[in-house]
């Protein structure tokens, strides 16, 4: 090729993930914030449980804000006296484990469907929207209380079901980009390549839905969040003595007006989760795709 | 004829400013056309040809669009510096434009004739029944088989070589003395594009209209235009007589247009493509903006930007080795 | 440069015969159902030799870029049957469809929108060989990406970048490069240079031909530029409305056309030949429009627009005839005794 050739070319050399998640501040600190979250995951129960369960009464309710009664005790006492800051630290671990499996669950299930249900025909593809439609039209809420009340309310049992509900979303997305997708000229070319269906869906169709739908299930994910807890609340969702952030908001309900900071700050960790989650999701689809990925590998306005 | 030029553009410059990208769209450009001149801009996407004759009709928003310099005369009136609510007076009356794709440029609510008689009656020529009528007489005019009938249909009912008549009717209803098409056939099909083509000539011929085609087909510019000025980078780099220019050009752009054109190449020869891309317009190349692609190109090329040398009376071209081009049969 | 296919191979490679693609668009306002049926391909016949070029020419409307569907089996064809090396592909089942495909190529008209942008140049043209494993090793294909950019005029760094760093001439190439790596036998052309610029089209057309000339693939070269079809075909089949109704040798086509059609469309040809004045030129220009395909004349398609139209033009349409020059008229132009 000539020079002119070359110099039509925008030279960009890759830079490594970390490289440029460090290039968006908010990104960054949502990761952190998600990592700090995965260490109390994993590590919660294990050091903190002690201080989860151990009763107090003469820290019931106490207020947060002070050091007195050693720095466990920094967010504030519930109504048993524990410390909140360990029962938050705990708790991430059912929340984020019920919040996440039925969210991913339902994006994995409801995703196939949808691809099935725009690539692979009319008639299936009637089928599963009718399907759909049955789901979608039983208030969620209804459909939970029902079969949790029916079935024992477990974490599976639990999972199952918000999967199930949030299952629709998931599936019409992508059927609807399935549909549009498929006109477009490089599905053309992969067929005339010789490519089947399972080859397109896999290569080309795929890839193109994926960022959509984690799109939304970051967005989802706050929602399965919201519900778990009102289903706590009504008291099928999880049972004492497992605890979800949920089932403090739920618990801390009561004490509104004495103690606030009892629901408070699961709400706040609930909120937090949700934004880092979005925020993470939003960089990740700026950096999968690669006409979008200039907007963080351009030089910054510092240099030359 | 009158001596002075019916449109007037003299050394202009327009740029877009995008966040801390200039684009330099439109380097020094001058050009005149004399009262009933068929006139063509020959130039490549990128060249700037769109972009000068929108500055003409002050179509351009500005910003992100910025004339530093230039002047732009329409019998004799400064253009660029009038209010823009006298400018608008002229526009349809005395000077109107046809855009590439009528479809877009259409109203889709209205009805075609009342478009039309719109026109009559918002430049108060005529009202009422007689705007009506004089709608669907120009309809007839431009070609349109059974035209009071279809003189109420909507834009979308038309096909696109309908579409372009129904445009250019509305562009020559108040019979201005210049008319602006810019790629007036190219979403067309050929057969259709000859019937366009065949309409704007008579159209020139009948009336004393001057006209300006904007293009990228060498093929539309040889077979209607008497004048071309080939534009590249934002200038142009060759005016003269089609005949002149594209039988024999002294540019080395013109030159090695025409040698990459299957039309213009007999069977058998080779085409011969233009090596390279069309400049970037926020980093134009120093010198001679051609010189990357040039097969001419000397050192002096890449130095210096090329003179304006008279090839001919009345034939200009840009280049340092003008004459070898020239000769280079 | 030669463009003359290899003589001693006279079986045709592809063999089209009568065909069909009608398009059903249904329409129902409140009570009243209207299916409008747009006949797209409505009995296209046609033979490709090994190595040559096939020029299909037509303005919008004619079916050519359905036939290109529909050879490619993107579409189900409404009837006919089309040939390659003797079997019917589109009575081919899954395993022999995709065999055929890979020695049946395509290479589309938008170099924007045949490309996958999430994918890189070197995943976009390997693809066949992920699809058709056995041609290419694995280990080999790195370095056949390479030298199929190097093939097509672009660099072997290009492999890594994504196509929308490419400009429309570049794009394009690398769809070349993509349909060319498993060496297919035929490549359908659907107006490979209508969407770039004019100074680029020359690239493209020049390896297209350098292509042919070194792999010896047999093009059908679909376009509505008569000039950029003339400089790359053997042979031309003029298309109208779904029907072919010219075809023969590239010089025949060119220097004697029988059809009014072929005729009015090199006429209506922009020529750059200064030695005739504007005024001696007869330009024939037809009146009207092309009629929408989903209401096409009777009989003849073109007796709307034909200056010569009889009565049996309405009435029956007429068949190509025979001989190596076939036009499809019942009164064609000029002479056919031989030049």
């Amino acid at each position: 090729m000539t020079t002119a050739e070359q110099e039509a070319l925008i030279i960009r050399r890759g830079l490594p993930w970390w490289r440029l998640l460090l290039r968006d501040r908010f990104a960054t600190a949502a990761a952190l914030w998600l990592l700090f979250l995965a260490v109390c995951f994993l590590l919660g129960p294990e050091f903190f449980g002690k201080a989860a369960t151990t009763l107090n009464l003469r820290v019931r309710n106490l207020p947060p804000g002070s050091l007195e009664h050693g720095w466990l005790m920094i967010l504030g006492g519930d109504a048993l006296g524990r410390s909140m800051l360990a029962r938050l630290i705990v708790a991430s671990q059912n929340t984020l484990t019920i919040a996440l499996s039925a969210v991913i669950m339902a994006m994995i299930i409801g995703g196939i469907l949808g691809m099935i249900a725009g690539y692979m025909g009319r008639g299936i593809g009637h089928i599963i929207m009718r399907f759909a439609d049955i789901l979608q039209s039983f208030p969620s809420l209804l459909l939970a209380v029902v079969v949790l009340y029916v079935l024992e309310p477990s974490v599976t049992n639990l999972i199952i079901v918000l999967a199930i509900t949030r299952l629709p979303i998931y599936l019409r997305v992508t059927r609807a980009e399935v549909l549009e997708i498929r006109e477009r000229v490089f599905v053309d070319a992969a067929r005339a390549l010789g490519g089947g269906r399972y080859h397109v869906l896999r290569r080309h169709i795929g890839p193109v839905v994926a960022p959509t739908l984690l799109t939304i299930l970051t967005v989802d994910f706050s929602i399965v969040m919201l519900a778990e807890s009102s289903l706590s609340f009504l008291g099928i969702g999880i049972q004492a003595p497992e605890i979800t952030w949920g089932l403090m908001v739920a618990q801390g309900r009561n004490y509104l007006s004495q103690a606030w900071w009892l629901a408070f700050f699961p709400g706040v960790a609930i909120m937090l989760a949700t934004l880092s989650g979005n925020i993470l999701s939003n960089w990740l689809r700026i950096v999968s795709d690669p006409e979008q990925r200039w907007r963080l590998e351009a030089p910054r306005k510092n240099d030359g | 004829m009158a001596d002075a030029p019916l449109l007037d553009v003299d050394d202009l410059w327009i740029e877009f400013r995008a966040g801390r990208e200039v684009v330099h769209a439109v380097n020094g450009v001058s050009f005149r056309i004399e009262p009933g001149e068929t006139a063509a801009i020959l130039g490549e996407s990128g060249s700037g040809k769109s972009v000068s004759l929108a500055a003409v009709m002050r179509l351009l928003q500005i910003p992100p669009a910025h004339i530093p310099k230039g002047t732009v005369r329409f019998k004799g009136m400064d253009v660029l510096n009038m209010p823009i609510g006298e400018w608008r007076q002229y526009c349809g009356r005395d000077i109107s434009m046809v855009f590439q794709d009528a479809l877009t440029s259409l109203n889709p609510v209205f009805s075609v004739g009342w478009q039309i008689a719109e026109l009559f009656r918002t430049h108060g020529v005529a009202s009422g029944r007689e705007a009506n009528e004089r709608a669907v007489e120009l309809l007839d005019r431009v070609g349109i088989p059974d035209p009071a009938m279809r003189a109420k249909d909507y834009t979308h009912q038309f096909s696109g070589g309908m579409r372009q008549r129904v445009m250019i009717a509305m562009a020559i209803a108040l019979g201005p003395e210049l008319l602006i098409a810019d790629e007036p056939t190219t979403a067309l099909d050929v057969t259709v594009q000859a019937q366009i083509m065949e309409l704007l000539s008579g159209l020139r011929d009948e009336s004393d209209m001057a006209m300006i085609l904007i293009t990228h087909d060498l093929g539309v510019v040889a077979d209607v235009a008497d004048t071309v000025a080939v534009m590249y980078a934002g200038r142009v780099v060759e005016q003269g007589r089609v005949s002149d220019v594209l039988g024999r050009p002294s540019h080395a752009y013109t030159r090695a247009l025409l040698n990459s054109v299957p039309r213009a190449r007999n069977k058998g020869q080779t085409l011969e493509p233009i090596t390279g891309s069309p400049p970037d317009l926020a980093r134009i190349p120093s010198g001679c903006a051609f010189h990357p692609r040039c097969r001419f190109a000397t050192a002096i090329c890449r130095n210096e930007a090329p003179p304006r040398i008279a090839v001919t009376p009345g034939r200009f071209a840009e280049c340092h080795h003008a004459e070898m081009v020239f000769n280079d049969a | 440069m030669t463009l003359e296919p290899d003589p001693n191979d006279q079986r045709p490679i592809l063999e089209v015969r009568d065909l069909v693609k009608y398009f059903s668009v249904g329409r129902s306002m409140a009570l009243r159902r209207e299916t409008a049926v747009i006949k797209a391909v409505d009995g296209v016949s046609f033979d490709l030799f090994p190595g040559e070029t096939l020029g299909l020419v037509g303005e919008s409307g004619c079916g050519k870029s359905t036939v290109a569907r529909l050879l490619l089996r993107l579409d189900e064809p409404t009837a006919g049957t089309a040939l390659f090396h003797g079997e019917d592909i589109f009575a081919a089942d899954s395993r022999q469809l995709k065999n055929i495909r890979r020695r049946l190529q395509i290479i589309f008209q938008d170099p924007y929108a045949s490309l996958n942008p999430r994918m890189t140049v070197a995943d976009i043209i390997a693809e066949p060989w992920v699809i058709h494993p056995g041609v290419v090793p694995l280990e080999a294909r790195d370095e056949r990406v390479r030298t199929l950019l190097e093939n097509v005029g672009l660099r072997r760094e290009h492999a890594e970048r994504h196509p929308h760093e490419f400009s429309g001439g570049q794009r394009q190439r690398i769809g070349i490069a993509r349909a060319i790596a498993l060496e297919p036998e035929v490549i359908i052309c659907d107006e490979p240079v209508s969407a770039l610029d004019v100074s680029v089209q020359a690239q493209v057309i020049n390896l297209l031909m350098e292509i042919q000339e070194r792999l010896g693939i047999a093009y059908v070269f679909i376009a509505h530029d008569l000039s950029v079809v003339r400089h790359m075909s053997h042979r031309i089949a003029v298309m109208y409305l779904g029907r072919i109704v010219e075809i023969g040798t590239e010089e025949e086509v060119y220097n004697n056309p029988r059809h009014p059609y072929t005729k009015a469309l090199l006429s209506a040809e922009p020529s750059l030949d200064f030695s005739e004045t504007r005024e001696k030129r007869q330009r024939i220009i037809l009146k009207g429009e092309v009629p929408s395909p989903a209401n096409p004349p009777s009989g003849c398609r073109f007796r709307s627009r034909c200056w010569k139209a009889q009565d049996i033009c309405a009435t029956q349409a007429p068949q190509l005839d025979g001989g190596s020059h076939r036009v499809a008229c019942y009164d064609p132009e000029g002479s056919t005794a031989p030049a």
